[in-house]
């Protein structure tokens, strides 16, 4: 042991001698690791959580920001105010700031971003959070009015996501390589393929980020990512790739693993319009045949936590409903035999390349084998998903993690790849949709999760757990990610 | 030898042609729609529309197919759909990394390989052939990804004495640069090596037995001067046909290792392009790969006919 020690300080030695030691953990230096590159650089022009995750908070600013326990913060703007009736918003903006070209910030310029994000040939990802909106008006520099056909409970959020961050005229169209924002960091270069460098706003007017340079190493190998972290080549990954390798930084005192959640409510996508499926009988055949535990264990490596709806577990307003189908491998046989299937059935399973899909997928084949189901697993691709399950719904049953926020939503739409249609559940959501109060949103959002579970929509599973592997000495990153993002403005070296 | 090479190089013209119809029609029958893939399943239906309609996806596939070829004749590669920018500009950018790579890589083989080779065939049936032929069999045997993952372990977990991977721009920092490349220039060498060492074995042996040479020694060459001044330049035309292979191999084939070491090379471009479906970074990419393949082969056959006259007269005749 003694032996091995020696070489390796001798190596050390001989490695700082000859200039070549990788790791310099400058204290105002920092490198995160990320899995996926972004396609470009612009949020309000895509859906890749990736360019949310180099530019949401640090480069751009929306007029709110949603703060790591998912509250709404002032941003851009500083101060609000809601009428009477709900559906005016008139907001304070910020004074003196300016975008990283150098031009100043004002009322034009958000009356220029919701324009464009509303206009017709728009091509924002989430457009649906300008289509309330009736009218954005500049009161005057410092002073926006918005108005919305009805009010809406969760507006001063969405307009508070990356989809919905501030852009100026004069740079807009080229955020996607350059980005332009008005946040604490600055775009410095992009080494396609490879990295993104920022370095810090001096002109900042809000609270100052901690480091001069951040720089967003991508590497998508896990194995490289693990080596990458054991080397001092990155300092930290938001999101740790294999959930197999985080028992090794747990061990070792120069990393911490933080464990948190997302917003990724994973479940078994079932084709609701397809038969069996459209039988309740069957869903709930499935439901009580899932053994949630075991797939987080053996798909995840225990990091998750079971929903039994299609919610945060997080959240004030999560019901929980695990109870509402237990594993019952007798009572489901029965459920199968009552809606005609005794000897159960085939059906295809078609599974996107996360992680989470094709190993949990192999675990539920094994599960509904149990009460007769038999699974024929296809590995798709993304683009394949998309076409298949997402477009033409040409599936049985599909892993998807669902990873926006509160989008209990999508089930109102019958339309959606689930194709579950259901007045009762439509109504309540668009009762839901229209109002502000606490209390009773908090009563809609509870009766929609509880018609969900009872209708056994989807097999609801767990949601997706966020593994951050830091190094020890850095602190201030975000846990949980309530929004997409990396908000590098409070992290910072402690030794 | 010109006219040699105009036959060629009409020849090189006629595959390129339908290299890229085939790439571009294949592609296209390929599911999924790159709109979709980067507005994600919460898009507006109105939004994706939109946004098909700016990169040009609502026209048939005939008019993109001819665009795309008008294109190609003014070197004008297109605009990557989802990251909006040159395609040229993006592959020169890789190729910043897969160049010097797969040159490097094929040096490397190319001075490990050959000696090895050539020794085992002077020594042929002694103690040193059957050892380099094991080590040739091993370096065959050996995964690269695998090779370079332990390679990595040592000399970047361990030791840190070379970077566990990524890349710094030349313009950067030349020196990190190349320290970048040491160790995934090492992983694509050695089996590389090994290979070429076998084949250089074997046509070496092959051609120790032609009469020229019984005729070298018979001159009173000694053994090995007759390897030296008549064996070995004979004995390459094999080893230069699989040399091309292996550099077209090198130049776009490495992406397993371009994953363990998080390369921006070639083969990781396409591979993302692929799976978002940026259907005009994969053909011209391809397109721009077949070409180079092609052009290495064009030079083999060129060295070839440089390397054996007999080649180039038979070009000749049959040119009259």
């Amino acid at each position: 042991m003694q032996i091995i020690e020696k070489t390796v300080k001798k190596s050390l030695a001989f490695a700082a001698v000859l200039g070549l030691s990788t790791f310099s953990a400058f204290a105002s230096d920092i490198r995160v690791g990320m899995v996926l590159e972004p396609p470009h650089l612009d949020p309000t022009a895509g859906a890749a959580a990736a360019i949310d995750e180099v530019v949401y908070a640090n480069v751009f600013e929306g007029l709110t920001r949603i703060d790591q326990n998912g509250a709404v913060q002032p941003s851009l703007a500083t101060s609000w105010t809601i009428s009477n009736d709900g559906t005016t918003y008139t907001f304070n903006l910020k004074q003196g700031v300016s975008f990283h070209d150098g031009t100043s910030f004002d009322a034009d310029d958000v009356l220029f971003t919701f324009e464009r994000a509303r206009a017709e040939d728009s091509t924002n990802a989430q457009k649906g959070i300008f289509a309330p909106i009736t009218s954005v008006t500049a009161i005057d520099p410092a002073t926006v009015e918005i108005k919305i056909a009805q009010p809406q409970g969760d507006f001063l959020f969405n307009i508070g996501r990356g989809d919905a961050v501030i852009v100026a005229p004069e740079s807009a169209e080229k955020n996607q390589s350059n980005p332009v924002g008005t946040g604490p960091f600055k775009f410095v270069r992009w080494d396609q393929g490879s990295r993104v460098i920022l370095e810090k706003n001096a002109d900042y007017t809000g609270t100052p980020a901690h480091m001069n340079k951040a720089t967003f190493v991508f590497i998508s190998d896990p194995n490289a990512a693990q080596n990458a972290m054991l080397a001092g080549d990155v300092d930290g990954f938001a999101n740790f790739p294999a959930p197999e390798s985080l028992a090794i930084f747990e061990a070792d005192p120069r990393y911490q693993v933080v464990r948190g959640s997302t917003e990724g409510e994973t479940i078994l996508s079932t084709n609701n319009a397809k038969a069996p499926f459209d039988d309740v009988r069957v869903r709930k055949a499935i439901a009580h045949a899932l053994d949630r535990q075991a797939i987080i264990d053996g798909a995840m490596f225990g990091y998750g936590t079971p929903i039994g709806t299609h919610f945060a577990p997080h959240h004030p307003y999560y019901e929980d409903l695990l109870g509402t189908h237990p594993r019952d491998i007798e009572g489901a046989k029965a459920l199968l035999a009552e809606a005609g299937y005794p000897e159960g059935f085939k059906a295809t399973f078609k599974l996107p390349p996360p992680t989470y899909a094709r190993r949990g997928g192999q675990i539920i084949a094994a599960q509904l084998r149990e009460i007769g189901i038999e699974l024929e697993l296809i590995n798709v691709e993304w683009g394949q998903w998309l076409e298949d399950v997402f477009k033409t719904k040409n599936y049985d049953l599909s892993i998807v993690s669902h990873v926006e926020p509160f989008d209990i939503g999508i089930y109102a739409n019958p339309g959606y790849y689930f194709q579950y249609d259901n007045v009762v559940f439509q109504a309540i959501i668009e009762k839901l949709n229209v109002t502000a109060d606490e209390a009773k949103r908090e009563q809609l959002a509870r009766a929609a999760q509880r018609i969900l579970a009872e209708d056994a929509v989807n097999g609801y599973l767990f949601q997706l757990a966020k593994t951050g592997v830091w190094n020890a000495n850095l602190e201030g990153m975000w846990p949980n990610s309530p929004v997409e993002g990396n908000d590098l403005t409070a992290v910072r070296w402690t030794n | 030898m010109i006219g040699f090479a105009a036959k060629r190089i009409f020849g090189v013209a006629v595959t390129l042609l339908v290299a890229a119809a085939i790439i571009f029609f294949l592609l296209d029958i390929l599911p999924g729609d790159p709109a979709r893939f980067m507005l994600g399943i919460n898009a507006t239906d109105d939004a994706v529309a939109a946004l098909r309609t700016e990169l040009g996806l609502d026209q048939s596939a005939f008019n993109r197919f001819f665009i795309w070829l008008f294109g190609l004749f003014q070197g004008d590669l297109g605009i990557s759909f989802s990251q909006r920018m040159p395609v040229t500009q993006l592959m020169a950018e890789r190729l910043q990394v897969s160049l010097p790579l797969a040159l490097g890589a094929l040096t490397l083989s190319t001075l490990i390989g050959l000696p090895i080779g050539i020794i085992a065939a002077q020594n042929r049936g002694k103690l040193g052939d059957t050892l380099a032929m094991i080590l040739a069999q091993v370096g065959i045997a050996i995964p690269n990804f695998w090779f370079a993952m332990l390679l990595v372990l040592a000399f970047a977990v361990t030791w840190r004495i070379f970077p566990p991977g990524g890349f710094v721009p030349w313009s950067d920092d030349p020196l990190l640069a190349a320290r970048s490349l040491v160790l995934p220039i090492i992983a694509l060498a050695l089996p590389q090596a090994a290979i070429l060492a076998r084949v250089m074995r074997t046509s070496l042996v092959d051609v120790m037995q032609a009469d020229f040479i019984r005729t070298a020694r018979a001159k009173g060459l000694t053994q090995s001067q007759a390897i030296w001044r008549h064996g070995v330049r004979n004995a390459l035309l094999p080893v230069l046909t699989i040399m091309g292979l292996q550099f077209a191999f090198l130049i776009a084939g490495t992406i397993i290792v371009e994953n363990v070491f998080y390369l921006p090379g070639l083969g990781r471009l396409i591979f993302s392009a692929i799976s978002a479906r940026d259907l005009i970074v994969v053909r011209s990419a391809i397109l721009v790969l077949v070409a180079m393949v092609i052009l290495v082969m064009f030079i083999v056959d060129l060295a070839y006919a440089f390397v054996d006259p007999r080649i180039r007269a038979g070009g000749g005749r049959s040119d009259g």
